[in-house]
């Protein structure tokens, strides 16, 4: 897409650099709205399952670990605070600071997933997770139908897992970026890829912002 | 003569065109240009309609006779099965937008190329892929459960190769929604200066809500079938009744998406209507504003009725009162399109070439089957008339009788813009005929059948029905014959045809005003601007209209 | 370009100190009886939290308004299908099943 004659980054097929920048953000966002339905699904699942099952899906959910779940929504938060850090250093032309804050989030990402899997592996020991391992006999909720606490966990694994799934593809991102940025090829005057990873960044902190109460918070009260 | 109006004749200076700028199979097999990915669509396009052709055949072939003696029960069922996601999957959906809304709407936009040029060709190849895993699935022995893949049976019971099949449809709607988001951003930002919304060309309206809902309504189907997959290979539970999973769920988040697809399949085609008519009657089609806004109107619409699907499936009865009215609202803005195209006929200079032979086929047989689906739309009509051939009738005379009609007649439109050739008129008659005979012959029967209580779906049937099936499988006949002709008569063109001129049907519009056909590489010599409304047939000075931003000076004309 | 605002650092990290005081009302909240009202709140703040992200994170405030079209958009045809699939599973029970003739015989 770079070509010398050009200002950098710009494709031949866009009139000015402004068109381009614009048809970037809103390509990102037309692809955030089809991530949006794409775990819309998901969530549409759950709030079926929980309004018919929701004592199963309460005794579900205190089997997860509160406080490892909300250190992991802090962590994502934080990890969206160095992203937009990172495109900010980006506009200011900045780049040795631009790499530090993809790092910085990179290693928060990283450190959401170890979480993610310390908690799985505490799942599998406990036989929680959905596929013919499943056991359920917690004591204090055996008049509970392991059936539909078994549809919860399944909701758990495939939407946290469609998640860290986007993390994974998000930190891949972040890599490509910072060599894009060792490479020159971007600047002050040309840092769409930066804000546009950004934008899909903070979009999978946001599914997380939704799940954690969700899967984590039912029925506490009680 | 001014430069634009040479470069429309010559193709540039040099005679190149975008067909013969670069040669080489990897020009093609890794190109940017939108009109060859469009080009590549089309020839893939019509491999995965034959394929989905030989399935129906076998189907009709079997249903000729009342007993199952063709076919054991479990290939019956693989057959139609593949008929219905080959054509639905990897026909249908993309048909339109992959092949002219590839090619067109740079055109018609007066841009140079869609917005993202490297995503259309990765929409391409997840394309190709998607149907290579379903085409791989097919051959190591088929599916079974009906292109709907209903659980439990897809989950649990089948011994098919669902999985695999469904991994193929998965990866092939990464294309569509690419596709969509490309159209999107394409039609906001590469608009051609003065060309504002209310300019633009009907398809282009069109083809914005298609991809709204490709955007909007193909994610859905993703994680549902990436749901139906675990729970078939890993036993999550999620659909399985025995643990408290409800199959009706599944069907809710199935139908939220098929639905509109529906819509995907259809809109494209309602916007080359509104194209060939406007052309063919000379005249600026009536009531503009109310078919672009109709277009909207069946996008955002169409995702509220999906459960008119699930009458009889176990879902409420007072949702399926809800279903059923919205179902009948949604009908209203695809009549308005009708009557809009209608009153364009009215005292317009009616040519009968055959791009509008088609459409004048799509009106009445669209109608039909628009119609049709009301009769299904009512609560109590549809508990005799679910799953039975009746629906079969229905679906086939929208999307055969409309959809595919309505890609015929655009593909011929259009077909001297792609290719510089023009085809056969007199081949194209006769396709038409053979066409629109063939296909009445064999669904008219149908309804029927239908009504008298012919299940879908089944290999055998009674005696008493044999008649109207033996007239439907020559009907198919007939069509299968008529598809074949047209797909021999638009090749031969295509290689040795007639050298076709810059704008055979004198249409109005920047692909056929200002490009050649076919077109330069880069699409125009110089960005057109934009001055006047669409369809301005029948003004006068209509050269002097749509102007270049220089005036052409005497050496740049060659 | 010229277009593009730069936010002020400020704002940035009071979005973020906003969004982990949110995190700690969710969790504290949680533990609280308030009957019904439970999980709207929950969704609620959840809400708030993203509507904060959308729209200094990701600069939505600062974009074009068909920006913020697109994103409303997506979260509404969410609103469609939580809603049309559950009033199929609310009115579920508000009837016996219709009879069936042939087989009550």
């Amino acid at each position: 897409m770079s070509d010398a004659a050009h200002s950098l980054g710009r494709a031949h097929h866009f009139e000015t650099a402004e068109q381009q920048y614009e048809s970037a953000t809103l390509g990102m966002w037309a692809f955030i709205v089809q991530e949006i339905l794409f775990f819309g699904g998901l969530f549409g699942a759950y709030v079926v399952y929980r309004n018919l099952y929701i004592d199963a899906f309460s005794a579900a959910s205190h089997q997860l670990d509160i406080s490892l779940g909300a250190f992991n929504t802090g962590i994502l938060i934080g990890s969206s605070l160095t992203m937009a850090l990172a495109v900010r250093c980006a506009q200011k032309g900045e780049k040795n600071t631009i790499i530090g804050w993809l790092v910085a989030t990179i290693i928060l990402g990283f450190g959401f997933l170890g979480v993610k899997y310390v908690e799985y592996s505490h799942k599998w020991h406990d036989n929680l997770v959905p596929g013919s391992s499943f056991v359920w006999e917690k004591p204090g909720y055996l008049d509970v139908a392991g059936g539909q606490v078994k549809i919860f966990f399944s909701l758990y694994f495939v939407m946290t897992g469609m998640h860290a799934l986007h993390m994974v593809i998000g930190v891949g991102i972040m890599l490509w970026l910072i060599a894009k940025i060792r490479r020159n090829e971007i600047n002050e005057h040309y840092f769409t890829p930066i804000e546009i990873s950004g934008l899909y960044w903070h979009f999978v902190d946001i599914v997380w912002i939704f799940l954690f109460p969700l899967l984590y918070l039912i029925g506490r009260h009680t | 003569m001014s430069a634009v109006a040479n470069a429309v004749e010559n193709g540039h200076s040099n005679g190149k065109t975008y067909l013969n700028e670069t040669y080489g199979i990897k020009s093609w097999l890794f190109t940017l240009d939108h009109k060859r990915i469009g080009i590549l669509y089309l020839i893939t396009l019509a491999a995965f309609f034959a394929a989905g052709g030989v399935f129906a055949s076998l189907v009709r072939i079997e249903l000729a006779t009342p007993q199952g003696d063709v076919f054991e029960a479990e290939t019956y069922n693989k057959l139609f099965t593949m008929h219905g996601v080959v054509m639905i999957f990897f026909f249908l959906i993309p048909s339109i937008p992959a092949v002219l809304g590839n090619f067109l709407l740079p055109l018609q936009l007066g841009a140079r190329d869609v917005a993202f040029p490297k995503l259309n060709l990765i929409s391409y190849y997840l394309y190709t892929a998607g149907g290579v895993v379903a085409l791989t699935a097919i051959i190591a022995g088929g599916v079974d459960t009906g292109w709907t893949f209903y659980t439990p049976y897809s989950t649990t019971y089948s011994n098919s190769f669902v999985a695999l099949a469904l991994i193929g449809v998965f990866i092939n709607g990464f294309s569509s929604i690419l596709t969509g988001v490309n159209f999107i951003v394409t039609i906001h930002k590469m608009r051609a200066p003065g060309l504002t919304w209310f300019r633009l060309p009907l398809f282009i309206w069109a083809q914005y809500a298609t991809s709204l809902i490709q955007v909007l309504g193909t994610p859905v189907i993703a994680i549902t079938i990436l749901l139906v997959v675990f729970e078939r290979l890993f036993q999550i539970g999620i659909f399985n009744p025995t643990l408290g999973g409800d199959p009706v769920l599944m069907q809710h988040l199935f139908w939220f998406y098929s639905h509109p697809a529906v819509y995907i399949m259809i809109l494209p085609g309602f916007g080359v209507i509104s194209e060939v008519i406007a052309c063919f009657s000379r005249r600026r089609i009536f009531g503009y504003s109310f078919v672009a806004f109709s277009s909207l109107a069946i996008a955002i619409l169409g995702f509220l009725v999906w459960g008119h699907h699930m009458f009889v499936a176990g879902q409420s009865t007072y949702a399926g009162m809800v279903f059923s009215f919205l179902t009948f609202l949604v009908a209203v803005p695809s009549a308005i399109k009708i009557f809009n195209w209608a009153f364009t006929l009215y005292k317009g200079s009616v040519l009968l070439d055959s791009p509008m032979l088609y459409v004048l086929g799509f009106i009445g047989l669209f109608t039909i089957g628009g119609l049709t689906g009301l009769f299904l739309a009512t609560l109590g009509l549809d508990v005799h008339m679910h799953d039975t051939y009746f629906v079969v009738a229905h679906f086939h005379y929208v999307m055969v009788g409309g959809m595919v009609m309505a890609f015929l007649a655009g593909v011929h439109f259009w077909w001297p813009k792609m290719t510089g050739k023009m085809y056969s008129e007199t081949a194209a008659r006769v396709g038409v005929f053979l066409i629109f005979s063939g296909f009445n012959l064999t669904f008219l029967p149908q309804f029927v059948l239908g009504y008298m209580g012919m299940p879908r779906r089944y290999h055998t049937y009674p005696e008493e029905w044999q008649a109207l099936n033996v007239m439907s499988t020559a009907g198919a006949s007939v069509l299968g014959i008529g598809f074949t002709l047209t797909i021999i008569y638009l090749l031969w063109s295509a290689i040795g045809g007639k050298r076709a001129e810059a704008n055979p049907f004198q249409a109005k519009g920047l692909e056929w005003e200002n490009a050649g056909s076919p077109p330069i590489a880069h699409n125009f010599v110089d960005i057109p601007i934009v001055v006047e409304e669409a369809y301005a047939y029948g003004k006068k000075h209509d050269e002097a209209q749509i102007e270049s931003p220089e005036p052409a000076k005497e050496e740049e004309v060659v | 370009m010229s277009e593009h605002h730069i936010v002020p650092l400020k704002i940035y990290m009071l979005i973020f100190a906003a969004l982990l005081v949110g995190t700690v009302i969710t969790v504290a909240i949680a533990f609280v009886d308030l009957g019904f009202l439970n999980t709207p709140v929950a969704i609620l703040i959840a809400m708030v939290k993203a509507t904060l992200v959308i729209w200094y994170f990701m600069h939505v405030k600062y974009s074009p308004k068909i920006v913020a079209l697109f994103a409303f958009a997506g979260f509404f045809w969410l609103i469609i299908m939580f809603s049309m699939t559950m009033q199929d599973y609310y009115t579920r029970g508000w009837h016996e099943p219709l009879p069936i003739p042939f087989l009550e015989n």
